[in-house]
């Protein structure tokens, strides 16, 4: 019952990049990850956002959902810059205290970090946020047809993923209900210190466990049940269909990728 | 005059991000050892109302006054948890909350969280797992090695330990098979007798007819009745519109009473009282 916007969900409403074959738009979002290790100065690095923003001004996501979505990573991505400031030698020394130190060098590798992390996860939100995760589970199967050569069960692999993608709804539901259970039996979340809280987890996490574990069981014996052999030949009941505006999408990313590698030679 | 356990002043809620209000304006008194059924459909608002009295959940606007307590809209959340110390729930399906490596471990939680002695908090434990009619023994063992029964009796001694003058039931017999069900009733009516005030959601007639002296029928987030199940029953046609049935006795004397045998009694809450009313019927025309 919980609508939350968590890191990583949908956003149904209507946009160019709705519309585009997921398979474009996961290319599109690694490519643009990989890009993102190129940046080597303030313009590439300003050249990649704006390809971002424009990318999320198409999305027709307010910021404010990217920001809630971005939100509950943000500490830990204040803590990773807060241990690249204090613990990385190198280049002018402006403070220190023990092995703590603020430098030039750790200064400016914490804002490539920062930048890195914030960029990277809008990047994939702005994939998850248009595309639903059953859409990107099939794009995935169909980037990695080609490993069936060298063996891998690609065929497992997706149906796990996609059993995986559904049931993260159900085990939210569950978790708020198991939640609301020990709350009646009096337990209190906002209660003492880390350690309590910490140990306030296992009445939650260990009913979540032996449930799926059952769920799990109760589905494998279902799918047996109905015939499933893991082996055969499948069909999709959703077909991928590629438009022209796949291949336009495409040609955008080429354009912000040959930008990219242009700023890096030529300034 | 009863003292009332729980009263329910014009209480609304609405989940987060829904606009459809899931309780519009609800009232009700409970009275202390009360059994209270409360019957709908899925969706009518009965788990919200049961949770707002639990205080899991706060309510948007109205008030609430349980054990002493008074719950509105701005009571504060360490005051709304105030309220497990008075009232138990036992959940749907209470069987897949357990946690702990023994059973005893399992029970002592909720008197542990309500800051009890170890002293206390033992005689507890042995008094509910004895209340729910499982063996000692059974302490140091594993809940998750135990029967389906078995764990939800264990689930519901977790709920017993805490000693609450009011039990929320959400559905405590689903999944169980009729012997069990039956037990677990008795249980129930054992405990409403010895003064625990009761409030069973439940979609069974039967439960209704047999164990409850009082009926809240709730539809679209309203209170559509609140009486004696032996009323409710008296107008079918009211409860057709609700999607819920009659019991069998019920129905089956009504059936008689419409196809020319004269019962005096047309709501039999019960086989055996059913039984009766034929007998007398039969006696009478005999005469």
């Amino acid at each position: 019952m919980t609508n939350k916007i968590v890191f990583g969900s949908y956003v149904p409403v209507e946009s160019i990049l709705h519309r585009l074959d997921p398979r474009i738009k996961l290319i599109m979002c690694i490519a643009f990850v990989i890009l993102i290790f190129f940046v080597n100065s303030v313009l590439t690095a300003v050249w990649l956002f704006v390809a971002l923003s424009i990318a999320i001004k198409l999305s027709n996501v307010g910021f404010k959902q990217y920001w809630q979505g971005i939100k509950p990573l943000f500490l830990i991505i204040l803590i990773t810059v807060a241990f690249q400031i204090l613990f990385s030698s190198g280049g002018k020394t402006y403070w220190h205290w023990g092995i703590m130190a603020i430098t030039y060098d750790g200064l400016i590798n914490s804002l490539i970090i920062f930048y890195r992390f914030i960029v990277i996860i809008t990047a994939s939100t702005v994939l998850t946020a248009t595309t639903p995760t059953f859409q990107i589970a099939d794009a995935l199967a169909w980037l990695m047809k080609p490993l069936r050569v060298i063996r891998v069960p690609v065929n497992q692999i997706t149906l796990m993923l996609s059993i995986a993608l559904r049931f993260v709804p159900t085990i939210m539901d569950e978790t708020s209900k198991i939640m609301k259970a020990q709350r009646a039996r009096g337990m209190n979340f906002n209660d003492g210190s880390i350690l309590t809280r910490i140990k306030h987890l296992v009445p939650i996490l260990i009913p979540l466990f032996v449930n799926s574990f059952k769920r799990a069981e109760e589905l494998a014996t279902a799918m047996e049940a109905r015939g499933y052999d893991p082996n055969a030949a499948r069909t999709h009941y959703r077909q991928l269909l590629w438009h022209a505006r796949d291949a336009w999408a495409g040609i955008d990313m080429m354009i912000v990728t040959v930008g990219l590698f242009c700023i890096r030679i030529f300034f | 005059m009863a003292k009332s356990a729980v009263t329910v002043t014009n209480l609304h809620y609405t989940y987060p991000n829904t606009t459809k209000e899931a309780l519009a304006g609800v009232s009700l008194t409970i009275q202390e050892q009360d059994f209270v059924a409360i019957v709908g459909q899925t969706g009518s608002g009965k788990s919200t109302l049961v949770s707002l009295i639990d205080g899991l959940l706060q309510p948007v606007s109205g008030q609430l006054k349980i054990a002493g307590l008074t719950i509105d809209a701005s009571t504060k959340a360490d005051q709304l948890s105030k309220i497990h110390h008075h009232v138990g729930f036992v959940f749907q399906f209470p069987e897949q909350q357990l946690f702990a490596e023994t059973v005893a471990e399992d029970i002592s939680f909720g008197p542990h969280n309500l800051g009890w002695s170890e002293r206390k908090i033992q005689e507890a434990i042995d008094e509910a797992l004895m209340r729910v009619g499982l063996p000692l023994e059974l302490k140091t063992r594993s809940p998750f090695a135990l029967s389906g029964g078995q764990m939800r009796r264990v689930a519901i001694a977790g709920v017993l330990a805490m000693q609450p003058g009011i039990l929320i039931l959400d559905e405590p017999t689903a999944g169980l098979d009729t012997q069990a069900t039956n037990e677990l009733l008795a249980l129930i009516k054992k405990l409403n007798d010895n003064g625990t005030t009761i409030i069973m959601v439940t979609h069974q007639m039967e439960q209704v007819a047999r164990y409850a002296n009082r009926v809240i029928a709730m539809n679209e987030g309203a209170i559509v009745a609140d009486t004696t199940p032996q009323q409710l029953f008296s107008y079918p046609d009211k409860l057709t519109k609700l999607s819920l049935t009659l019991p069998a006795s019920v129905e089956i004397a009504q059936f008689l009473n419409n196809n020319g045998a004269k019962l005096e009694n047309t709501e039999p809450l019960t086989l055996e009282e059913l039984a009766n009313e034929i007998v007398k019927a039969m006696e009478k025309n005999n005469d």
